[in-house]
């Protein structure tokens, strides 16, 4: 039996607010997610959904929050370890991919540069060496020596170009996981169609696990191997994907999944193109 | 560079319009500063008229306003009666030790803020960071007047500080490194000082400056990417905050000449600050006017190059 | 929006087969300056359109990004001012009047932007942020305004509890409603939607489609809808428009756009266009 890379129960985070109260935003989640597997997440916004992942990083303070629950990875307990052993495991152990690249990069650093920050966090190589393996990092995600990605500015970049960059920072150090927030939402479709394209083919060769957190079905049905719905900082329905799309048993999943989207007679279209 | 020019020439305009203002100002307060020798009984008014006329005090304003103008332009700042000697070197000689003494505390009050600005920012509502909350209210509520007292009674009652003066007396017969050390010792308390009471805000600025940028979901992204705190303080957010903190730095350069009249009068330090008292009290014009349009050019070349340190500093800027 | 249910119920005092908006050779161009030098060159955000909008139909603007889409959303919406070209409102060139003339035409097109968050104030409650464009335009009274803000926010499904919140207490679903009903507040005639929809999960989105097409049918609006989502404009566009690089391409009803796509981004276009069933096909494949 191969034991799950993440192991996740009863997990809980509770917002400290400014009067000292206490906001719940994800109450009592547990799932696990197997090496190489996609695990899909959904929900509506504000439903706990990117709290639960900044929480199993470790991202949240103790001021900013109260978080309780189990958080296996590889076996180790993640919320017991010490921030340095902490430290290590984010980027290279699992890393996250934010929402809206334009500002989860740094403005007034050069995105080469950024990619061997992260290189240079985990390995003790020189920064010579480090620099290399961003441009191997920058050309495993689609940008190329010849584009001259490395030496460009954030906001020279279109949006498609950003998000890869955000992607190749991190898989800069190759993850066992990677948890994507929303990974396709501030790009068009075609960038849309090549960034999903990417994620698929990395997970076949070198078994990224991924946690995907987007609201498009469309997205979850190209990657997702099993399917995750909340919902008020609660898991609403669990399981693979297709069967959750073929019969849901909650009323949400249903209705996350079942939006039409797609006119009738555009996916008969679609239908008669694939057959 | 079309920017530039126009600024320069902005500003060529302002410092013009800055001397009109004040030999008109001047002007203002009644009699000039032959008419306290008028009241001595002894010298004739005849004399006192000759004098007036010698150094064309007789002439309307514009006049007046027109020849200095002009000999302004040829490099010549007029005379001091005071004195009885050129404005020029005069200016220069005591400009110098402003610069020494300001130079010194702006450099030492931005070492001092910037590390305790950052490490209040790290740790924010931490005890630590409020206690230094705490004392730079303190300092900032205390005047700056009553702060140079206290310094100079320190001086006083310990000995272990000059009481006032740039030099000893035996100056001019010690060694270069006596020399050196001579004026360190000098320049120490006034320039303690003036960077205490410079401080203040400048840690308030670095604290909020840095605040704002660690809020930011970079920082937040880097951090889950694993790289080191201090690394992420130093390399992520401080370049970031640095945008308002290099206009800061372009208006201490700009107040270097006009930040340390008060220490100086206080401490007895030999600069402008002195001068420019003496003058305005015994309306010595030339020596006020020219003091006055020193201080504007460092005050415009500062801000001028605040601006240009900022366009070569954010890439962003550059862009657009 | 696509049949079935609702039809185009036409104001009865105006012709529904003459166009409401008529945009005619419409160009943007923007002028940049180089760094230091004093050498220009201009960019075309787009050129040469010519599209028209009817009363109760939708029209979808489809492109990539830097397809000069939001750019020409904005000049439609006379948020932004056209290089060349006429915007034709009924008849009357808008772009031949100058700001006073223009002033009360502008309650007739209203924009909803793609992020409410940012598009609202978030010092205003919701009450005040409908009441403001009826304050703008000197609508009534204060007592009035108040009540129609009310009303307003009934029709888009926000209870009264939520009259004296602010908006980062809404969801983004309800942002947008909110946003929704500012707009209707003037009681405009075109709505130009921005990629309103894209930011918000599916649930909601469904619920919003909903909206608009029950507003739209209640009081024969004119939509102009810009996406880069073709899948989304599938649903309820009655005529589509493809942009690439700043020109119209294409220009279809939506059925015969899928059907026949002619232009080479169209079918590019439609190529990122999946529905779940035929990538899970694909997948178990």
């Amino acid at each position: 039996m191969i034991a799950n890379l993440l192991q996740v129960k009863d997990l809980s985070v509770s917002y400290r607010g400014a009067d000292a109260k206490l906001r719940q935003a994800v109450a009592g989640v547990s799932f696990e997610i197997a090496r190489g597997e996609v695990l899909g997440l959904m929900g509506e916004s504000g439903c706990g959904k990117t709290s639960a992942a900044l929480a199993l990083l470790g991202l949240l303070s103790d001021q900013q929050a109260q978080i309780s629950g189990s958080v296996q990875f590889r076996g180790q307990e993640l919320p017991s370890m010490d921030q340095c052993a902490l430290r290590a495991l984010r980027g290279a152990g699992i890393s996250m991919v934010f929402q809206e690249p334009e500002i989860a990069l740094n403005p007034v650093m050069r995105v080469g540069h950024q990619v061997a920050e992260v290189i240079h966090a985990h390995k003790r190589c020189s920064w010579k060496q480090c620099r290399a393996e961003a441009e191997a990092a920058l050309a495993r995600v689609g940008l190329p020596a010849r584009q001259r990605i490395f030496s460009a500015y954030p906001h020279q970049l279109s949006g498609g170009q950003r998000q890869r960059v955000v992607l190749a920072q991190a898989l800069a150090c190759e993850p066992a996981l990677v948890i994507a927030d929303e990974p396709t939402a501030s790009l068009d479709a075609r960038s849309q169609s090549e960034l999903l394209t990417l994620l698929r083919q990395l997970k076949r060769d070198s078994s990224i696990a991924i946690l995907l957190i987007s609201h498009t079905p469309e997205v979850q049905a190209f990657l997702a191997d099993r399917l995750m719905v909340m919902a008020d900082g609660r898991i609403v329905e669990q399981g693979p994907f297709e069967q959750l799309y073929r019969n849901p048993s909650h009323e949400l999943t249903r209705a996350m999944l079942r939006t039409n989207s797609l006119a009738d007679f555009a996916r008969d279209l679609d239908l008669e193109m694939v057959t | 560079m079309r920017y530039f020019a126009r600024r320069l020439a902005h500003a060529v305009l302002l410092l013009l319009g800055i001397s009109v203002f004040s030999f008109a100002l001047l002007q203002l307060a009644p009699g000039d500063f032959f008419s306290s020798l008028q009241l001595n009984p002894q010298i004739s008014s005849r004399t006192v008229e000759a004098l007036r006329s010698q150094y064309g005090l007789d002439k309307p304003l514009p006049v007046r306003y027109g020849s200095w103008l002009h000999s302004v332009l040829k490099g010549d700042l007029g005379t001091s009666f005071a004195y009885n000697s050129p404005v020029a070197p005069l200016l220069a000689l005591r400009a110098r030790n402003t610069l020494l003494l300001t130079g010194t505390a702006t450099l030492l009050a931005w070492l001092l803020a910037i590390p305790l600005g950052i490490w209040s920012a790290a740790h924010r509502g931490e005890w630590g960071d409020r206690m230094g909350g705490v004392m730079t209210s303190t300092l900032l509520t205390v005047p700056d007047l009553v702060l140079f007292l206290a310094l100079l009674l320190l001086a006083v009652r310990t000995g272990w500080f000059p009481t006032g003066g740039m030099i000893s007396a035996e100056f001019n017969d010690l060694n270069f490194w006596s020399k050196v050390k001579d004026l360190a010792n000098h320049l120490l308390l006034p320039s303690l000082g003036l960077a205490l009471a410079t401080l203040p805000p400048l840690v308030r600025h670095i604290r909020s400056a840095m605040i704002e940028v660690l809020d930011s979901p970079f920082i937040r992204a880097a951090r889950a990417h694993g790289i080191a705190e201090r690394r992420v303080l130093l390399r992520y957010a401080l370049p970031v905050a640095a945008n308002p903190l290099i206009s800061l730095l372009g208006f201490s350069i700009a107040t270097m000449l006009s930040a340390g009249l008060l220490v100086e009068v206080i401490l007895s330090w030999p600069g402008i600050g002195p001068l420019l008292v003496d003058a305005i009290l015994s309306k010595d014009t030339y020596v006020v006017v020219g003091t006055v349009m020193l201080s504007s050019v460092f005050l415009v070349a500062g801000n001028l190059f605040a601006d240009m340190l900022l366009f070569a500093a954010d890439p962003r800027i550059r862009m657009e | 929006m696509i049949p079935a249910h609702s039809g185009p119920h036409a104001n009865p005092s105006s012709n529904p087969s003459q166009p409401l908006l008529r945009v005619t050779g419409l160009c943007k161009q923007f002028v940049q300056r180089r760094n230091f030098s004093r050498q220009q060159f201009s960019v075309n955000a787009f050129e040469n359109v010519t599209l028209q909008l009817f009363r109760g139909r939708t029209l979808a603007l489809v492109g990539e990004s830097g397809a000069g889409k939001s750019t020409l959303a904005r000049c439609i919406a006379l948020l932004e001012r056209p290089s060349e070209g006429t915007i034709a409102l009924d008849g009357t060139d808008l772009l031949a009047l100058d700001t006073k003339g223009l002033f009360p035409i502008r309650r007739r097109i209203q924009l909803i932007f793609q992020d409410p968050a940012s598009a609202l104030n978030p010092q205003l409650t919701a009450c005040e942020t409908i009441a403001e464009p009826l304050a703008i335009q000197n609508v009534s009274t204060k007592k009035e305004r108040h009540e129609r803000a009310l009303q307003l926010m009934d029709q888009v499904g926000l209870g009264p509890a939520a009259a004296q919140k602010r908006p980062f207490e809404f969801s983004g679903g309800q942002r947008q409603r909110l946003a929704i009903a500012r707009a209707l507040a003037l009681e405009p005639d075109v709505l130009v939607l921005d990629e309103s929809l894209s930011a918000l999960d599916a649930l909601n989105r469904d619920l919003i489609l909903q909206l608009l097409a029950d507003l739209q049918a209640v009081r024969s609006l004119a939509y102009l809808y810009v996406s880069h989502d073709l899948r989304l404009v599938s649903q309820f566009a009655d005529e589509v428009v493809v942009m690439y690089q700043g020109r119209i391409v294409e220009q279809k009803k939506t059925r015969e756009l899928f059907a026949h796509p002619a232009h080479f981004h169209t079918r590019e276009l439609l190529a990122t266009v999946h529905s779940v069933e035929s990538i899970l096909r694909e997948r178990s494949a």
